[in-house]
């Protein structure tokens, strides 16, 4: 019962932390590619709801940044300009989920740009690259685990339920896979490819990539759940009855799959978010201007924005609640599979 | 028994005796040979006297990959090698203008032609053996040599003739020219003089290019310069050692350099560099990019931070104008008839916001720049180059006179069609291990989208990206820099040429391929005979205006020569020549006081 509660409670947090993102134009208060060189590596600003003459507002105000004499990355609070927040007001346009347009915006501020996270070198508004570079970042996982896991399913349930030298031959094939250095492969791979790749290829050769290297895993574990479904009491008593290859298939054997291929995904959808990351950040990823966890995060690799600007470090922070629903998913999906195997094996027991 | 002990020890007096006598036999000798040889000429050097002794560490960003000056074409060799050599004019990094070195005084002839120098005498190789005229001679035999390469050997043909070099006597040498070479002495700066005493077995061989390297014995070279090799650790660090016979001395009589030893540290990447001068490893850093120099200047405390000015590196955008003929698709066909419109390069220049770019790269150390000269070479900028606004207005203006349209499309955004009806698209390469230029081109890509232009950055590793400049030709645009070794026009002489090798929009053309190219060509030719300083500068000020008004090179920023000492280094004086802060080396000292109080 406990499991089950485990599981409901991180699949609600895991939901909620996705549509934030997937709902990232409506958070995101600018365009994440759109500069304003007079504010670059802003720190995060300060939202007020007292005024220095001590007075309360109900709506939430900022002052804006002006450049300070001193140095040309830092800046002051223009103490004299008081700019409120508006709420559910129109903005800039976006796409919802990729195809609605719309304007709404949660928020924003007329007269200057509130960086509520700070901005990077060029003046954009860190809070909006790390909404939007989270759709980028996400997609390539969710849609990377997908590939692998249809990949998997196939090749492990034909390896598995006709065995044989076919089960050899792909078994062996998936150790190859297992064995490929595919950060190299990926190398080499974007050295075959025209110099300037689009965004959207870019995103597409990274997804397919990611995906057609981890296949070997879940394929050998789908090979062994299918190994010892297909000779279950049930399974048989269906072949004698003159059940089909694929209605046994379908009916019998592949729902024995399913709490493997969940928990699979539960552990590849991070891996593969981690996988985007690490291409994005040594460049191979999708290209500036656009925005990814990865991209962000590569800001870092120069030491005088590591010395000078923590604000960089944000995006990191952002990563970690969706690492760690996912890893809570995965260990509550794992724990729900052994209490059923267990309350399977009682009942056995029993008759 | 004892009498023989006796014995013995007289034998032993005796012994010492002899000795004594011979000691002292030997001291007159060589008392009498130095009187036979002529007294040290030494150069009296003004500047604040130092103290003597103790040791530098600098970080050096690669190996050198010789100690050969006459093959020498990477900067960190040039820098190792700067300390090791010495030349017969040498031009102050400092003042920029030429000075008496090994040649303690020139004449000219009064056609131009020829040109009379008078070594120092008495001086020594860091060996120890004696320099004259032969070494000089048979040093300009090898640079001329063609089958050696030397990178210098083009400075020093002069009308399609090699330079001719006599020896008077012993100190004195006349170098003949075809005609008169606007250059004058500088010619002769950077130019080592060799050992010929050591070198002069391998030449004949043909060996010659097989020394100087790193790990060959400390014997089998000699130099002229403040340092000597002393020790050299693969991979680590290249010690150094004071040369005792070094020909410059301090105001106090005091032979330089003060520095027992000069250490320099391979650190590959500029932040390793940073960390390094920081922990305290490294005395000082140069070429520092403004980020890193503003962290440093918060710790002002135990550094001396400097701000030199303005350089003479140039960094700019430029275009594929090679003639590709049979070999490049439709595509490029395409794109490089909007590359060869002028119009089309002055729009994106128009476009271009230089002023962001000092501001967000240079953090305001740098300058903007309209042509190829940088503000810090004082002598020969053109004042009169325009220095016009960003606008992107003048920008869609030139682009719609050539035919160029707007289309809008469904996502709002504005797209730019050539008079074909196809997309301007194109990417911009640089460098990926260059921060500030990817930062540039970033910026650029922002710019040029505002006119409708979807432009890719694509940073590459620096070796591919050389290799489709010079070599393959596939690319559309780039983003580079260079660094002027020298103020003078003629260092940049084979990247304005048309026949130049890093004539980069189109190297090394047969025939110039535009009328304006041809024109360049023409007048660099012409200042090169020139002789007088102003005939030279009107010469080069109109190259300056026809690259600025053709735009093969958009230009867009130099940045300031950004510099740091410990504060116990004294003399440190940086420039903006290279090398920034090593120029002056047997000057640099340390001083004690500040050493313990660090303590």
């Amino acid at each position: 019962m406990t499991g089950y509660r485990k599981l409901d409670r991180w699949l609600v947090v895991l939901a909620a932390l996705h549509g934030i993102i997937a709902c990232g134009g409506f958070f995101a208060p600018y365009d994440p590619v759109e500069q304003d060189r007079e504010h670059a590596y802003a720190r995060p600003m300060r939202l007020h709801l007292v005024d220095r003459q001590g007075n309360l507002h109900l709506r939430p105000f900022f002052y804006p940044l002006r450049p300070s004499e001193a140095s040309v990355d830092q800046y002051d609070e223009d103490m004299g300009r008081l700019i409120s927040l508006r709420f559910f007001t129109s903005g800039a346009s976006y796409k919802l989920l990729g195809f609605l347009p719309v304007r709404l915006h949660l928020f924003r501020a007329d007269g200057a740009r509130i960086y509520l996270l700070g901005s990077d070198g060029y003046g954009r508004d860190q809070l909006s690259r790390i909404l939007y570079g989270g759709q980028v970042s996400l997609l390539a996982g969710l849609l990377g685990a997908g590939i692998t896991l249809s990949i998997g399913l196939g090749i492990g349930a034909v390896a598995g339920y006709y065995g044989g030298w076919r089960d050899d031959v792909l078994m062996r094939l998936a150790e190859l896979f297992l064995a490929l250095p595919w950060l190299y492969l990926l190398f080499a791979l974007r050295a075959f490819l025209p110099l300037a790749v689009s965004p959207l290829d870019a995103f597409l050769l990274i997804v397919v990539v990611i995906a057609t290297v981890g296949w070997a895993r879940p394929a050998r574990l789908v090979r062994g759940v299918v190994l010892s479904a297909k000779e279950r009491d049930f399974v048989r008593a269906a072949r004698g009855f003159g059940a089909s290859d694929s209605y046994v298939f379908r009916r019998h054997v592949l729902p024995e799959t399913a709490s493997v291929l969940l928990t699979q995904a539960a552990i590849l959808v991070p891996q593969y978010v981690l996988a985007e990351m690490t291409l994005s950040f040594l460049g191979l990823g999708v290209p500036e201007p656009v925005a990814s966890w990865g991209n962000l995060l590569a800001n870092l690799q120069q030491y005088s924005v590591l010395m000078s600007y923590w604000w960089m470090y944000l995006p990191a922070l952002a990563v970690t609640p969706f690492f760690m629903g996912y890893l809570g998913l995965a260990a509550a999906l794992q724990e729900r599979a052994d209490s059923r195997k267990m309350g399977s094996w009682s009942q056995e027991a029993i008759g | 028994m004892r009498n023989h002990r006796t014995n013995s020890r007289r034998g032993l007096r005796l012994v010492r005796i002899v000795l004594v006598l011979a000691g002292a036999v030997s001291i007159i000798a060589a008392a009498h040979s130095q009187q036979e040889a002529p007294r040290e000429d030494l150069l009296a050097l003004s500047g604040e006297p130092g103290r003597a002794g103790g040791r530098l560490v600098v970080s050096l960003r690669a190996e050198p990959k010789t100690l050969n000056p006459v093959l020498a074409l990477d900067a960190p060799s040039r820098e190792v090698i700067s300390a090791m050599q010495a030349d017969l004019v040498h031009i102050n990094r400092s003042t920029q203008l030429t000075e008496p070195a090994l040649a303690k005084s020139w004449d000219v002839s009064s056609d131009g032609l020829e040109y009379t120098l008078r070594l120092r005498q008495g001086l020594r190789f860091s060996d120890g053996e004696p320099v004259d005229a032969d070494d000089v001679v048979f040093t300009f035999r090898v640079y001329l040599d063609e089958s050696l390469h030397s990178p210098q050997r083009d400075l020093l043909i002069v009308g399609g003739k090699p330079i001719a070099v006599r020896k008077v006597d012993a100190y004195t040498l006349a170098f003949r020219l075809a005609q008169p070479y606007s250059v004058g002495e500088r010619v002769f700066d950077s130019l080592a003089i060799l050992p010929r005493h050591l070198l002069e077995k391998p030449y004949q061989e043909g060996k010659l290019a097989q020394t100087g390297s790193l790990s060959a014995p400390v014997s089998q070279w000699a130099g002229l310069g403040p340092f000597r090799v002393k020790e050299y650790v693969a991979g680590q660090r290249l010690i150094l050692e004071r040369n005792p016979f070094y020909w410059k001395r301090d105001t106090n009589g005091y032979r330089l350099p003060y520095l027992d030893e000069l250490v320099f540290l391979f650190v590959p990447s500029a932040d390793a560099q940073v960390l390094r001068f920081e922990s305290g490893e490294t005395d000082m850093i140069s070429r520092l990019s403004a980020e890193n120099f503003s962290i440093l200047s918060r710790q002002q405390q135990s550094y001396t931070m400097l701000d030199a000015g303005p350089g003479l590196e140039y960094n700019f955008l430029f275009f594929n104008l090679n003639d590709l003929g049979e070999k490049s698709g439709p595509e490029m066909a395409t794109k490089q008839k909007w590359f060869r419109e002028v119009k089309f390069r002055q729009a994106v220049s128009a476009a271009v916001d230089r002023e962001a770019i000092v501001r967000l790269v240079y953090q305001k150390r740098g300058t903007a720049l309209w042509g190829p000269v940088t503000p810090g070479n004082r002598r020969w900028a053109d004042a009169a180059i325009a220095h016009p606004e960003r606008s992107l207005e003048q920008a869609r203006g030139l682009l719609r006179e050539l035919g160029f349209k707007w289309t809008n499309q469904a996502s709002g955004e504005s797209v730019l069609l050539d008079p074909d009806g196809k997309p301007v698209e194109f990417s911009i390469l640089t460098s990926s291990s260059n921060a500030d230029r990817t930062k540039m081109a970033t910026l650029i890509q922002d710019d040029l989208k505002q006119l409708g232009m979807r432009v890719q950055v694509v940073p590459l590793e620096f070796r591919s990206l050389l290799d489709r400049i010079t070599q393959t030709k596939q690319y559309d645009a780039c983003l580079l820099g260079l660094v002027s070794f020298d103020a003078d026009p003629n260092s940049d002489l084979n990247v304005w040429l048309s026949r130049g090798a890093t004539h980069l929009w189109n190297p090394q053309q047969a025939h110039p391929a535009t009328s304006w190219e041809a024109e360049i060509d023409r007048l660099l030719d012409a200042q090169l005979t020139a002789t007088s300083y102003g005939q030279r500068k009107k010469l080069y000020d109109r190259v300056q205006e026809i690259l600025a008004a053709n735009q093969p090179m958009i230009f867009l920023a130099s940045p300031d020569i950004l510099v740091g000492a410990k504060k116990v280094i004294g003399n440190f004086h940086p420039a903006v020549l290279e090398p920034y802060v090593l120029w002056n080396v047997e000057q640099l000292y340390r001083r004690t006081g500040e050493e313990k109080a660090r303590k």
